[in-house]
């Protein structure tokens, strides 16, 4: 039983990373109908910036949760910096280019920011900081949750609900939805449509370096290439979940940790991975319009 | 009609232009200050802060951020134009062909035959005159000309984005690696083989995706990819990561080369002492297969099967509407272009003699995909030259070697963004009316019509 | 009748080449057609009218195939000798191979390829080499691929646009590419040809050259002729019968004169009052 607990512990924190990344997907593809490839990159670049900063700091005499937040706020900066610069080089001169353009573009660009920090700093694996700071209170359930997975599910319930509270309530997550919706429609009624599309990518950026920052506590290793599988897996979450559909990332990337979880521990580790592409390709092909998405009739 | 000036002076351009440039370059370097400045050390747990990189970077951010501005502009004003020459509002001669840029002279293009020839008696004499290193490389090159020409037909001709061609590339592989380690089957058993094996995967495949639109259809490739690299890692019969050693190159009837027809060569051509004749020998079957395939792209592009693929990729619901089976069509496609991977995975097995899961990675896929980018989309010539580009130049330029990865990263973005159609695009075959007059007057007599007015149109 | 009737031919001395019955389409909650039953003579133009939105392309996409129509049946009758056909149910292609075949609302040309290679493709279905005929171009396929560039050589003489058939479509002036849709079109060899919005764009003496265009059609190659289209003088000039939609449901039908004095489509085009 405890086994099982543990299974399903380490498949929540999994999920709950996989659904930061998942969501900056769902929200560009909800936006302009394009595969960011280069979004785990992001992700990967966000946990780099933390680990130099965490260097940084601590060198500084930084410590306790001081360092985690300012490490965290670092990363999440610059990660949006690097998703709006993205946006701007390699996505927005292919706007309405062939549907091929973007994709290409956006495999390159993942392709070059890999390599970009792979000369910048090593290709090795590299150790990562414990960030996060002990927790006396935790004795009772130290059990079942350790203090890596609490500051994991923490920070995702936290970032899910300001997202939600921001699209929901703000004047910009209003235009995100409208733009979402009609994006000829929007811009007729004033909406500034760059604005609106790089709001998306710095968003998506900045959780998605959340995620980087937790994953380097969780795995206490990262290197240039995580970016590449973490992202294909929050893709596969965003798709199962339905893509477009922001509580649907945060369900699909629930399931797949569950899935990925359970799949290691009671079949073989050496199949984690398959098991997540496995999935991604049934639900493509079952159920395209994934959990919670609607099925879309092409227009003509 | 009043035309609006604005007071645009050359100064004032120069002095945007210029505070734009600085203002990326500042821009680029805040975004590269903590990856290119501070080093981690993992061993020692340390880190080092040295600005000796900044220099450069903003340098050569400040030329690229000029460039980029001036192509961008540039590229607004040719749209400009073409949509004033599209509404009829300056005359434009529609008679002249695509005008020659510097790839097409260089290519020999505009002489297509002479070019041809050239080009092919080169290819022939090229191994016998030169090191064994050089025969490797080209080999490497040839087969990377198969796999672009194949993926051309999936990518370019018919639009369909395949990110998991390399998997089909490694099934052909393995197959013959694995024929040939446990039931000791040749070359040229395993060559149809592991195309049919490449073949059946890619229809396998075709079947369940294929009704899915463009990026789907790219994450699921990708996944299928992914998947067969990990089952061949995790496989007992395949060994996992160890791989397959000692696989047999192709055999000559049974002859060995490198035995009496070695001495003839080195005797009588001059062939390189240390030249192993087996690469000689793979080299030319590379290079046949390199002809057969373009011979059988040209014929397919230029076919109704062609066409077909080429309106999927244009208009998938318009070329539906045309009677086009777009099932039919796409699996097709997929399926064919697998063979040639199949094919040159074979190839590639018996000119390496040792292969391992590693060599199938994601990257090989992205690789390909250049070419086929960087070279043009449904162009030959062009993904033979962008073959050529990516496999053979980055192991003839050591410095380039180290960046390679990276140039292919930026190249596929600017390809996108400047010159989507590749270094040399695709031009289509020019059909000329060879009986004119005379299938009017056939239509005349089948259904009793004059020329209907046309004149108000246009 | 032939004895292989599946479908009989409604009485009343009308010779229809298409009949489309009790037509239906339902996205998510939109009824976005209400049964609508559509019927069009053999050798005439039949114009379909009515406000935006009120579902006149949705028909065209489930009549011919692009959409799945929730319910309804469309028949077929190709020729007074011949057994009528149930369309309902086949995918796109293959209605175009039993002979419909449209244009589209928003020109759909295949823009990188040439005048030439766009007609060509409409001659797709009526054409048989596959793939080993593509690989080994042997005699049967060249003769065919032969006869197929002189026949779309033929249409794109015949309507004018043979001086650009190596052109790419994209290049092509704006009223010229909706003209070579309908050559394209044509190519499949239909026996019924759906227009939609032909007119859409062009200036006044364009339109006169498309309605001359639209009445060679119908006389010289006996296609009947669906036409959607916002100009009423054009398809009062040209049609003899008229179908009008609000909301999703046929609210009048019959041929120009009466359609003009309907009160019934004066309200739909002018609202109440």
């Amino acid at each position: 039983m405890t086994y099982f607990l543990d299974l399903f512990m380490s498949g929540l924190t999994r999920g709950s990373i996989y659904a930061l990344i998942a969501l900056g997907y769902t929200m560009v593809y909800g936006i302009i109908a394009l595969i960011n490839f280069a979004h785990g990159e992001i992700y990967m670049i966000g946990a780099f910036t933390a680990l130099l900063a965490s260097m940084v700091l601590s060198a500084q005499g930084m410590s306790g949760w001081g360092l985690l937040l300012s490490v965290a706020v670092i990363a999440a900066i610059y990660a949006g910096m690097y998703g709006w610069t993205v946006e701007r080089i390699a996505y927005r001169p292919l706007r309405g280019s062939s549907r091929l353009a973007p994709l290409i573009s956006a495999i390159g660009m993942s392709f070059f920011l890999q390599n970009y920090v792979q000369l910048a700093q090593t290709s090795n694996f590299v150790l990562f900081p414990d960030l996060i700071p002990q927790m006396p209170f935790l004795k009772p359930i130290a059990g079942y949750l350790n203090r890596t997975q609490v500051i994991i599910l923490l920070f995702t319930t936290l970032s899910m609900v300001a997202l939600t509270l921001f699209i929901k309530f703000t004047k910009m997550g209003m235009a995100m939805r409208a733009v979402a919706q009609d994006m000829t429609m929007a811009r007729l009624s004033g909406v500034n449509i760059d604005r609106v599309i790089s709001s998306t990518f710095i968003i998506g950026s900045v959780l998605a370096a959340l995620g980087g920052v937790l994953i380097g506590c969780s795995m206490r290793q990262i290197y240039f290439y995580m970016g590449f599988l973490a992202g294909m897996k929050a893709f596969t979450a965003a798709v199962l979940g339905g893509i477009g559909s922001i509580p649907g990332a945060v369900i699909g990337a629930l399931i797949l940790g569950f899935a990925e979880s359970f799949a290691a521990g009671y079949i073989s580790s050496s199949y984690r991975d398959v098991v997540a592409f496995i999935i991604l390709i049934i639900i493509l092909i079952f159920r395209p319009e994934g959990i919670m998405g609607q099925a879309q009739t092409q227009k003509v | 009609m009043s035309v609006i000036r604005q007071d645009v002076s050359l100064a004032s351009i120069f002095w945007s232009e210029l505070k734009s440039a600085l203002l990326a370059t500042l821009w680029m370097c805040l975004l590269a200050f903590p990856l290119m400045t501070l080093t981690i050390n993992p061993t020692e747990k340390t880190f080092i802060f040295s600005l000796e990189r900044m220099p450069y970077l903003a340098g050569g951010t400040f030329v690229l951020s000029i460039l980029w501005r001036f192509f961008l502009k540039r590229r607004a004003f040719q749209g400009i134009t073409k949509a004033v020459h599209q509404s009829g509002g300056l005359p434009e001669d529609l008679t002249k062909g695509p005008k020659p840029t510097w790839v097409t002279v260089v290519m020999g293009l505009r002489h297509k035959r002479l070019g041809f020839f050239l080009l092919l008696a080169f290819t022939i004499v090229l191994p016998f005159v030169s090191s064994p290193y050089t025969v490797n490389i080209m080999v490497t090159a040839l087969i990377y000309v198969t796999l672009g020409l194949g993926l051309n037909v999936v990518v370019g001709v018919s639009g369909l984005l395949n990110l998991g061609y390399i998997a089909f590339y490694a099934i052909g592989a393995y197959t013959y690696a694995l024929l040939n380690h446990y039931f000791g089957l040749s070359f040229w058993v395993c060559l149809p083989l592991g195309a049919l094996t490449a073949t059946l995967m890619g229809l396998l495949l075709g079947f369940p995706v294929i009704r899915l639109s463009g990026d789907y259809l790219a994450i699921v490739t990708l996944s299928f990819g992914e998947i067969t690299r990990l089952v061949l890692n995790n496989l007992e019969v395949t060994r996992g990561p160890r791989g397959i050693s000692y696989i047999k190159p192709a055999s000559f009837f049974g002859i060995d080369l490198n035995a009496a027809p070695k001495e003839f060569l080195i005797k009588w051509l001059g062939v390189d002492p240390s030249m192993d004749i087996n690469k000689i020998f793979t080299y030319f079957i590379i290079l046949a297969l390199v002809i057969l395939t373009i011979v059988c792209v040209f014929r397919l592009e230029n076919s109704r099967l062609g066409r077909a693929w080429l309106a999927m990729r244009e208009d998938e619901i318009a070329c539906q509407a045309m009677g086009i089976n777009r099932t039919r069509a796409k699996l097709t496609a997929f399926a064919l272009g697998s063979t040639w991977a199949g094919l040159a995975g074979v190839v590639f097995a018996s000119h390496i003699t040792f292969i391992n899961p590693a060599s199938f990675s994601f990257l090989g896929s992205i690789l390909i995909l250049s070419i086929v980018v960087l070279g043009g989309m449904g162009s030959i010539p062009g993904v033979i030259l962008g073959a050529i580009v990516i496999s053979a130049l980055p192991e003839q330029l050591r410095f380039f070697s180290q960046y390679r990865m990276l140039l292919f990263g930026a190249l596929m973005v600017l390809m996108m963004v400047f010159r989507p159609g590749g270094l040399i695009q695709s031009t289509r075959v020019v059909h000329i009316h060879k009986t004119k007059g005379n299938g009017q007057a056939r239509l005349k007599a089948l259904t009793g019509a004059p020329k209907p007015k046309t004149g108000g149109y246009s | 009748m032939s004895p292989a009737d599946q479908y009989p031919r409604p009485k009343g001395g009308h010779d229809l080449i298409l009949n489309a019955i009790g037509m239906s389409m339902v996205f998510g909650g939109l009824v976005a057609l209400n049964g609508v039953n559509l019927s069009i003579e053999r050798d005439s133009v039949t114009a379909l009218i009515g406000p935006n939105g009120s579902g006149k392309t949705t028909f065209f996409n489930c009549v011919t195939g692009i959409y799945k129509p929730t319910r309804g049946d469309v028949i077929l009758y190709p020729a007074a000798n011949l057994p009528s056909i149930s369309l309902k149910g086949l995918p796109a292609d293959v209605i175009t191979q039993r002979g419909l075949a449209r244009t589209f609302q928003n020109i759909r040309l295949f823009n990188n390829l040439t005048v030439l290679e766009n007609v060509l493709i409409g001659r797709h279905c009526r054409m048989e080499a596959g793939l080993w005929g593509a690989l080994t171009r042997n005699k049967k396929t060249r003769a065919e691929e032969a006869a197929g560039i002189e026949y779309s050589f033929d249409l794109l003489v015949t309507y004018g646009l043979d001086a650009m058939a190596n052109e790419l479509a994209k290049n092509l002036p704006y009223g010229d590419q909706r003209r070579l849709e309908i050559v394209r079109a044509l190519a499949t060899e239909p026996k019924v040809l759906l227009l939609d919005e032909p007119a859409a764009g062009l200036n006044i003496s364009e339109t006169a050259a498309l309605r001359d265009l639209i009445t060679h059609i119908r006389e010289r190659e006996k296609v009947s002729i669906l036409l959607i289209e916002h100009d009423m003088s054009l398809v009062m000039n040209v049609s003899k019968k008229i179908y009008v939609f609000d909301y999703g449901r046929l609210i009048a039908e019959g041929p120009p004169e009466e359609i003009q004095r309907d009160p019934k489509v004066i309200k739909a085009y002018l609202g109440e009052d």
